[in-house]
């Protein structure tokens, strides 16, 4: 469809800007296997600490890129769908919000006062524009949920009985996930911590923070996997040369994930004092609840391809396999799907064995977990995000891929690396290699007497799957910077690749309604974090002072 | 509403394997007695770093974190012992792993987190901090001495 030129613009600076920063962020990743595998031994290279490379990783990757494409691909989505455009002064303003919060906090994070991590766990205290600058982005990617929801609710009032799409579903459940999610995480942020961070406040509650960083913490990665859910079930069947095997399969699928993101992030609490056991087994079943549209979503998946395969002439019980359209340059976005998928076998069973309660115990903090959760926002996510960045760019503007070819291969490189580095990161956490720690200075130097032999193979996999990540990684933002600098050759205009559903069901108006789902997820929520919110008020003492990153004597407030 | 067949089937399944997983971690947490941390009321008799000897085979370990150190930095006990440790912050959050044995906490500033192992093997078991605490976190930890000859 034609879509004006201020939507195109807005679209081209929302998928762009993630991916030019992506470059530090891909660059502090491979940076970090570096580290940990003992061949640099330092706390910084080219000025930049491994610490606040750390927190740049994490933040540009896992947090910008991710917010940044959501709101994009929600706009592309709503409108292709709804065949209308969102408000362009909102657009704007949401667009202005969240750069200004990314700028803010970039800087914060690139000029060093504010190495604290993407968890920002008090009380080490960042500088006050680092929690600014996030919630403003936050704020941001609010701004458009909105006027999505008004177009909605426009759009329904003139088609009751009509299947709303499952992509406009898809878009609205997550954005409600994530606006309810975000509420935690902003009150702790413009509550607790930025007036503790100016010195308005003396201390902050730290288990009742890190309480409120969870609610949105493990929220927040089903806001990342949500468009790429949606990518799955309405583009993937298509372009595999298919139908998705059950429209209301997808719908099931998506409005439990409304039901059960957000009442489990005490899961990531397991080992967290304050917090009692019943509260903590409560929310580890809830976890597993949330597992159940993660099956129905990789049946329905495997079915479609099964069929896509099939009608490509495939026979017998696997051939189907090989007919899909695995290097096909024409049909790039496939190869980076089907990768995210492959990655994501690994990364869900890994996350179900990690949401085990006690089990926890052995990989809590380990580097079993960033081998986990890069198979799931460093597979699926990230391939599908800059599969679609891509694809909708060109697209749109007319402008034909640059290095086709290598587009194609990119994702099956990242692929290998990720499996290699993830294999070394979850061997090492089985062997206690704690994460989120220089190793290079300490246990990966021979020479210090915390050395470590039997964490050598398992970093030195790491940095070899990060070395070939970063590889593909650079492969993909020269392919997407150069088709930029191409010349247009068509019109340009958003164009979705749409699946047809294989059962295609009659409407259920359960299914097709938001009401009886927020209800319930609103009791489901309330049920969980009250007592996990009147855990952490009546089992904490005093709160915690100010400290920075170099010293163990806390920062003088100026309240004493 | 009707549901496909095999889709139902598969419904099922998922619910089954679930099913499964839960009974197994029941199953586990019975005949290991593995447990995530018990919840303790903040008492800041736990912030004064010590190591109480209870009886013969039953020790308690006050362990407190601070950046960038356990104190007690040595903690030595005799083989069969029962330690209950009790974890907490003087500072920022830090962790307690001691990878062999399965102990896993955070220690948090203002609260006291705890849990029971006992060591049946001799041996020098490392205490890392596996939480980012500021930067000196990466030559932060301790160890258990469990018999070995240096024990004191």
């Amino acid at each position: 469809m034609q879509v004006s030129k201020t939507f195109k613009r807005i679209i081209f600076l929302e998928l762009s800007i993630p991916v030019a920063l992506l470059i530090i962020g891909i660059y502090h990743g491979l940076m970090q296997t570096i580290y940990r595998a003992g061949v640099l031994q330092d706390t910084s290279f080219a000025k930049l600490g491994y610490y606040q490379g750390l927190t740049l990783h994490g933040v540009i990757n896992a947090i910008v890129l991710t917010t940044f494409f959501a709101v994009a691909f929600g706009h592309a989505t709503m409108t292709y769908y709804l065949k209308q455009e969102p408000n362009k002064k909102l657009m704007w303003f949401s667009f202005a919000l969240m750069l200004g919060g990314t700028l803010m906090a970039s800087w914060a994070m690139l000029a060093g006062k504010a190495s604290v991590l993407y968890t920002f766990y008090p009380p080490l205290k960042a500088h006050p524009l680092f929690y600014i600058g996030t919630a403003l982005l936050i704020v941001g990617s609010w701004v458009p949920f909105f006027n999505w929801a008004v177009m909605y609710t426009q759009w329904k009032k003139v088609h009751a009985e009509t299947k709303t799409p499952l992509a406009v579903i898809g878009t609205l459940i997550n954005f409600t996930i994530w606006f309810v999610c975000t509420l935690a995480v902003a009150y702790e942020v413009l509550v607790l911590l930025v007036p503790w961070s100016l010195g308005w406040t003396t201390t902050v509650n730290v288990a009742l923070a890190r309480t409120l960083f969870w609610f949105f913490g493990h929220a927040l990665v089903y806001f990342w996997l949500l468009p790429a859910y949606i990518m799955f079930y309405t583009i993937l069947p298509k372009v595999a040369g298919g139908k998705l095997y059950s429209d209301l399969a997808g719908r099931m699928a998506l409005f439990l994930f409304l039901l059960f993101s957000v009442p489990v992030g005490v899961h990531h609490q397991y080992s967290d004092p304050s917090i009692t056991q019943g509260v903590k087994f409560f929310q580890g079943m809830l976890t597993y609840g949330v597992t159940i549209p993660s099956f129905i979503t990789a049946f329905t998946l495997a079915a479609s391809l099964e069929y896509a395969g099939r009608q490509r002439g495939a026979k017998g019980l696997f051939g189907w396999m090989k007919k899909l359209p695995w290097f096909d340059e024409n049909n790039f976005l496939f190869s980076y799907f089907i990768c995210g998928l492959i990655l994501f076998i690994f990364g869900g069973v890994t996350g179900i064995i990690n949401a085990s309660y006690s089990l926890n115990t052995v990989v809590h903090n380990t580097a079993w977990l960033p081998g986990h959760f890069h198979m799931t926002v460093a597979g699926p996510v990230f391939l599908a995000i800059v599969g679609m960045s891509l694809y909708l760019y060109s697209g749109m503007s007319g402008k034909p891929v640059f290095m086709r070819k290598i587009v194609t291969i990119v994702p099956y490189l990242w692929m290998m690396g990720m499996l290699v580095f993830s294999f070394g990161m979850s061997w090492g956490g089985l062997r206690g290699e704690p994460r989120r720690t220089n190793l290079g200075i300490s246990y990966l130097n021979p020479k210090s007497e915390l050395f470590r032999s039997d964490w050598v193979p398992t970093t030195t996999l790491a940095m070899m799957g990060g070395i070939v990540m970063f590889t593909a990684g650079m492969l993909f933002i020269i392919a997407f910077f150069g088709t930029i600098l191409r010349k247009r050759k068509a019109a340009g205009s958003l164009e979705i690749p749409v699946s047809e559903a294989y059962h295609d069901e009659k409407r259920v108006p359960l299914f097709d309604q938001f009401k009886p789902w927020i209800i319930a997820m609103i009791i489901i929520l309330v049920l969980a974090y009250t007592p996990a919110l009147i855990n952490v008020n009546k089992n904490s003492g005093p709160g915690a002072p100010r400290f920075n990153i170099d010293n163990p004597t806390p920062l003088a407030s100026d309240n004493k | 509403m009707a549901i496909d067949k095999i889709e139902k089937r598969i419904i099922f399944s998922s619910m089954a394997v679930m099913g499964l997983f839960v009974f197994s971690l029941l199953y586990a947490m019975k005949k290991y007695k593995s447990n995530v941390p018990e919840c303790l009321p903040y008492d800041k008799a736990y912030a004064e770093p010590k190591v109480n000897k209870l009886d013969d085979k039953t020790y308690q370990v006050f362990s407190v974190a601070s950046m960038w150190q356990f104190q007690p930095a040595e903690i030595y006990i005799p083989v069969g012992s029962e330690v209950d440790f009790y974890v907490t912050s003087k500072d920022v959050v830090h962790g307690f792993n001691i990878a062999q044995k399965n102990v896993n906490m955070m220690a948090v500033y203002g609260s006291i987190n705890k849990t029971t192992v006992k060591f049946d093997k001799p041996g020098v078991y490392d205490i890392v901090c596996h939480e980012y605490c500021g930067v000196g976190h990466q030559n932060m930890h301790a160890q258990v001495y469990v018999n070995y000859p240096d024990a004191k």
